[in-house]
């Protein structure tokens, strides 16, 4: 199935919770708004004519100039598929999420797909994005959060994105030289 | 063996002691079974037959820190890791060594402008004996490192440090005084 097609049968039964598409690309998406993720989720793995019964990956895209924080789902189908010719029928798809950098979040996949348990830690971990419902929360100080799952638990902020600063120390471990000290560039 | 050690001046029984116990230790550092990262695979290969480091002693790579001599850091140290290094070395009994392999654990390596995680040099967290350069340093020059340690291991002496002492007996008469 084409992408395309995917497409249509998500916009007929959602409307306007489907928010933009886009097929010109290498990597052909549509856009889903954040608090009506989950159901088009669910929608996509349950749907016999769909069944994305597989999450392939979690990304996370920080765009600092538009202020706002990407999660790219990518799913794929695999159902059991010709007897004849042994071949199995095979659909890709993804779906991007985008939420407001300074309030990032994204109700937690993690209970359809038990791929999205670890990515979605991931994606919190460096990151930030939070999501809501996840199966292996901590309460943090802006609330309940994912676990982290690289950095160590009491780490501060968030590495990977674009407007990080480096930590000075860790527990009394200096994290930059003493060059850098004197002229922070971070 | 502390309480031998710091006690004698050098005479003809020490170092005869010192001889034999430095041809003991020296001929049998047991190194710990520790890998973190890339670094560890050359150290497989330097403990595997083709290197062969039961040769020179040292080839009993020991499960536990409380049976290891030679603590071989091969790989990149996290801060994440850097507290279970740090508990790790202080489970080993003396006298301990402790080598740092590979551009990482020396200073940072290819993490040292932008890895946020990497502790800066294992020798930030633990004394360091023998630093081994390299990404990752080929077996024969982790065996260069083992020599080196064992020349240093063989210039070990029981008596009492001269110049230790002397300080010692400095700082005794500054507090006297």
């Amino acid at each position: 199935m084409a992408p395309e097609e995917i497409a249509n049968i998500l916009k007929d039964k959602f409307g306007n919770k489907i928010t933009g598409s886009n097929f010109e690309t290498a990597h052909p998406h549509v856009l889903v708004e954040a608090k009506s993720w989950l159901e088009v989720a669910r929608f996509l793995k349950e749907d016999p004519g769909l069944t994305f019964n597989l999450l392939r990956s979690i990304s996370a895209v920080d765009m600092l100039e538009d202020d706002e924080l990407i999660a790219v789902y990518d799913l794929c189908a695999c159902r059991p598929g010709d007897r004849e010719t042994d071949m199995c029928a095979f659909d890709e798809f993804c779906v991007k999420v985008k939420v407001p950098r300074n309030n990032p979040h994204i109700p937690s996949v993690a209970n359809i797909w038990s791929a999205a348990d670890w990515h979605e830690r991931e994606a919190y971990d460096l990151m930030g994005i939070v999501f809501d419902e996840h199966p292996d929360s901590v309460m943090g100080v802006e609330g309940r959060h994912p676990r982290r799952i690289l950095c160590p638990d009491d780490w501060d902020g968030y590495p990977l994105r674009k407007d990080y600063r480096f930590p000075m120390e860790y527990h009394g471990i200096p994290a930059v030289t003493e060059y850098e000290q004197t002229r922070p560039v971070h | 063996m502390s309480w031998i050690e710091n006690r004698f001046e050098e005479g003809l029984i020490i170092t005869s002691l010192d001889w034999a116990i430095n041809w003991g230790r020296r001929s049998s550092i047991w190194p710990m079974t520790f890998g973190l990262a890339c670094c560890a695979i050359e150290m497989m290969a330097f403990g595997a037959s083709r290197f062969d480091i039961d040769r020179f002693g040292a080839g009993a790579f020991r499960a536990s820190p409380r049976q290891a001599d030679l603590m071989i850091v091969a790989g990149t140290v996290t801060f994440k890791m850097a507290s279970r290094v740090k508990r790790l070395y202080n489970q080993m009994p003396e006298p301990k060594y402790v080598m740092a392999m590979g551009a990482c654990t020396v200073g940072g390596g290819p993490y040292f402008k932008q890895g946020y995680h990497v502790v800066k040099g294992v020798d930030l967290i633990v004394p360091v004996d023998i630093y081994v350069p390299g990404c990752p340093p080929r077996p024969e020059t982790l065996m260069e490192g083992l020599m080196r340690l064992q020349d240093k291991i063989k210039n070990q002496t029981l008596a009492r440090d001269r110049w230790l002492s002397a300080k010692d007996e400095a700082l005794e008469t500054a507090t006297t005084v």
